[in-house]
């Protein structure tokens, strides 16, 4: 675990991207003591650009960007996180008691999740959005339905591969139960991958809650980033900023959260690196 | 032949190794010889550096980090080590070829065989065409491959492993090179193709008079085939010499060691068990595998992997079944141990048939029957220390965790290891180390039925001969019964009371291990017996031991 940590010290876009991370986090913390009150609050004339009286300018109805922007984070972070642990514990679920116990519960789950891989997810996203509402628990339940597929399909290879590994027929051969040797014996060893893979997940799911947010099906209560930039485009021609720091956020944080995962790839799996 | 004196000389050859190694060369200070017309054996153990020392010769390092530091190669006069890359290229294959030892990826598996033979002549300009197809017919047919025709447009997947190593033979004496670097070419075969691929390049190196560099770990095979001998150990050289005079008269202390870690093929001492009762007895067990069926139908091929397979150990016994590989000897294991549901067939033990039990009533029965793996690295969970991974058994079986990881020491200890050992990882261990730990693990449930499959094949043979005696000393110790699964007849001749032949699923043949190896009766039997490498070897070997002891 040690060597790990070293290796991932050592990746320095790994470092650059999670340096990125916290200083989001540490945006979205700080929001409230930068820019108390409402951040849909108005606060001065519509459309100022940039680096004037406010730092990130207003848009059209003269609200502060820069607040908007900050509590945007929270909102953006918040999604992405809660809608990759769902969809992780469900794929991990899923793919998991399907690559560990094959045959017929095998082919049961794996044609269920086919079923949801061959709509467009984020067509699926969309509907689901429509159906049940505009809210951000049904949001990160859309993102969360709509993420979990490729992730059952990743731990239901490495299952299957570990089921036939000779130290995990030792474990059957001494007598132990499948819940002991799924939980004990398999799963850490295929947590690498799914950490890699889930860190990976948070960044897509951002890049969904954006895309929803654009077309407006997004909690209209809850600043986002993706919220911004909808009501923004209309004005895109005259007050590009409006667009733009929002935009950029989004650019930044997925951006930072790839780099991580691929560090966290290079510490947790060396093996795959060639000298 | 033409020019006297060696072709190929290795003056002073050192190898470095990156700087993060547990040493600082590959290959230290060797110096060798070839000639016209021989075979030069290299045999060592896993590490000794013998594989870098001979990929030396064509310029080929695993490695940027592994360069030589220090000497000469010389082919006739010329000093390869300061050929330009386009000279190396030239005599690659042309001059100097090679084979590897596991023909499925050294071939190009997208390529067709015939395609890849001749790809070797086109690089080198050799001939137009037809030229090319004729001579690569040739040459399948030179290295008696059946219907050279078909070969020629098989892919590699679509041909057996010796079929694979002769095509690869070929490709490499296309260009009738002057000197062949065989690198364990027959390690990944069974041994009745191993037999055969070794007669093979015997009689080609005879034919052609090429000078072969035959890479090995196994004395058997260099009885063989060797005219003449170089031992290395670390990246040295410890002995060479002509074939007779290593093998039968070693000068260095290493050398002996590993001559005489290699099993007899003498039964041991005979036991007598028939007194005992049965404790396990397998009745016609079956199993056959489907594959190609798919969700729509279609024609499934069904292999029968056990065919109505009997055999009964006694207490205290241990019976070997021996076979190669496709023989169903591991899926009988893995049958009686339960990994594997049998289709058919009783296996009883001590009365019970466990076949018949669901997985909740076999659970407190497993552990009265404990298995021992072949691979050393895959069989311990790689996050778990030692001393949690053979105190686990128990605590799963209701003994108190305290009680269990003291009992874990202990068992540490009875294998050979130190008690620290409890607190590493499986990976800070060796193989051997490693093997040892699967064994303690296993004798952790107390079990009274040991079941090794392949339990030493993946060791290097001084390695071997150790975990060997541990298991014969703890079998008596504990009076445990034993299942032993090998595929080498030596070392079934060291442990096993009786042994079973199998044979494509089906026992060809059981009885005492005297007796089968002194008149094998089945046919399949004899030419197993045959084909067991430095047979001759070994016996003259016995005979001469056994003449000095009567003296």
């Amino acid at each position: 675990m040690k060597s790990g940590v070293l290796r991932f010290i050592r990746h320095k876009p790994a470092v650059c991207g999670l340096v990125l991370l916290l200083a989001v986090l540490l945006a979205s913390a700080l929001a409230g003591v930068v820019y108390p009150g409402d951040p849909f609050r108005i606060v001065g004339k519509p459309f100022q650009p940039p680096l004037g009286e406010y730092l990130l300018g207003t848009d059209m109805l003269g609200r502060d960007l820069a607040a908007g922007v900050l509590y945007g984070a929270r909102t953006t972070l918040l999604v992405g996180v809660v809608a990759t642990v769902i969809a992780t514990a469900v794929g991990v679920t899923i793919g998991g008691l399907a690559g560990y116990f094959g045959g017929r519960l095998d082919n049961l789950l794996m044609r269920f999740t086919e079923l949801f891989q061959t709509i467009p997810f984020f067509l699926f996203a969309i509907l689901l959005v429509a159906v049940l509402g505009a809210s951000i628990g049904s949001v990160i339940f859309a993102i969360s339905v709509v993420s979990w597929p490729p992730m059952a399909r990743l731990v239901r290879g490495e299952f299957m591969t570990m089921r036939n590994r000779e130290f995990v027929q030792a474990c059957v051969s001494m007598g132990m139960g499948h819940t002991r040797i799924i939980l004990h014996h398999i799963l850490p060893n295929t947590l690498s991958s799914i950490i890699v893979t889930g860190s990976l997940m948070v960044a897509t799911a951002i890049l969904i809650e954006s895309g929803l947010s654009f077309l407006g099906l997004s909690d209209a209560n809850t600043m986002s980033w993706g919220y911004i930039i909808g009501a923004g485009r209309t004005v895109l021609r005259t007050a590009w900023w409006i667009c733009a720091a929002p935009g950029v956020a989004i650019l930044l944080t997925v951006m930072a959260i790839n780099l991580v995962g691929d560090g966290l790839n290079d510490a947790l799996n060396p093996r795959l690196r060639s000298l | 032949m033409s020019a006297a004196g060696p072709m190929l000389r290795i003056e002073g050859l050192s190898v470095s190794l990156p700087a993060l190694a547990d040493r600082r060369h590959a290959v230290e200070d060797v110096s060798l010889q070839l000639s016209r017309n021989e075979i030069l054996c290299v045999v060592g153990e896993s590490g000794s550096g013998k594989s870098v020392m001979s990929r030396a010769v064509l310029g080929l390092f695993p490695s940027r980090h592994v360069q030589p530091t220090a000497g000469r190669i010389l082919f006739e006069g010329e000093d390869l080590l300061q050929a330009t890359e386009q000279r190396m290229r030239e005599l690659r294959g042309n001059r100097i070829a090679m084979i590897f030892q596991e023909p499925m990826t050294a071939l190009n598996p997208v390529m067709r065989i015939g395609a890849q033979i001749e790809e070797v002549l086109e690089v080198h300009h050799a001939g137009d065409l037809a030229a090319r197809r004729a001579r690569t017919l040739d040459m399948l047919a030179a290295v008696n491959l059946p219907e050279p025709q078909q070969i020629l447009a098989a892919y590699p997947h679509q041909l057996s492993g010796g079929q694979r190593q002769r095509a690869m033979i070929a490709m490499a004496l296309a260009l009738e090179p002057d000197i062949l670097i065989a690198d364990e070419p027959t390690t990944a075969l069974d041994v009745t193709t191993q037999a055969q691929i070794l007669v093979l390049i015997r009689d080609i190196q005879r034919k052609k008079g090429m000078g072969v560099i035959f890479v090995t770990h196994d004395f058997g095979v260099v009885a063989e085939v060797a005219d003449r001998i170089a031992v290395m150990q670390h990246g040295r050289l410890v002995e060479q010499g002509w074939a007779d005079e290593v093998l039968n008269r070693p000068q260095a202390d290493y050398t002996r060691s590993l001559l005489a870690a290699v099993p007899s093929l003498m039964p041991g001492p005979k036991r007598d068990f028939s007194g005992q009762p049965v404790v396990l007895g397998v009745k016609a067990l079956s199993k056959s595998y489907r594959t190609g069926g798919n969700f729509f139908g279609g024609a499934a091929r069904r292999v029968d992997a056990l065919v109505e397979v009997s055999f009964g150990v006694r207490r205290g016994e241990t019976v070997g079944i021996v076979g190669e590989s496709g023989s169903g000897k591991s899926t009988a294991a893995r049958c009686i141990t339960r990994l594997i549901e049998a289709d058919s067939g009783q296996i009883m033990v001590e009365g019970i048939d466990i076949a018949a039990l669901g997985q909740r009533a076999l659970r407190p029965v497993r552990k009265r029957m404990q298995m021992v793996f072949q691979d050393p690295y895959g069989s311990l969970n790689p996050r778990r220390t030692v001393g949690r991974l053979i105190a686990e058994g128990p605590i799963v079986h209701g003994v108190a965790p305290a009680t269990a990881r003291a009992r874990a020491l202990e068992l540490l200890e009875l294998v050979g290891l130190e008690r620290r050992a409890a607190d590493r990882f499986p990976h800070e261990f060796s193989g051997g180390q490693r093997q040892r730990i699967g064994l303690a693990r296993a004798l952790a449930l107390e079990p009274d039925i040991l079941v090794a499959d392949e339990p030493v094949s993946a060791l290097d043979v001084s390695v071997q001969a150790q975990v060997l005696r541990l298991l014969a000393d703890i079998r008596s110790r504990l009076g445990l019964t034993v299942l032993f699964i090998t595929h080498d007849l030596r070392v079934a001749s060291q442990v096993c009371d009786s042994i079973v032949v199998m044979h494509k699923g089906r026992v060809v043949e059981y009885g005492p291990v005297a007796d089968v190896y002194a008149n094998p009766s089945h046919d399949y039997t004899r030419s197993l017996m045959a084909a067991v490498p430095g047979r001759k070897w070994s016996q003259g070997n016995e005979a001469s031991n056994a003449s000095m002891r009567t003296a």
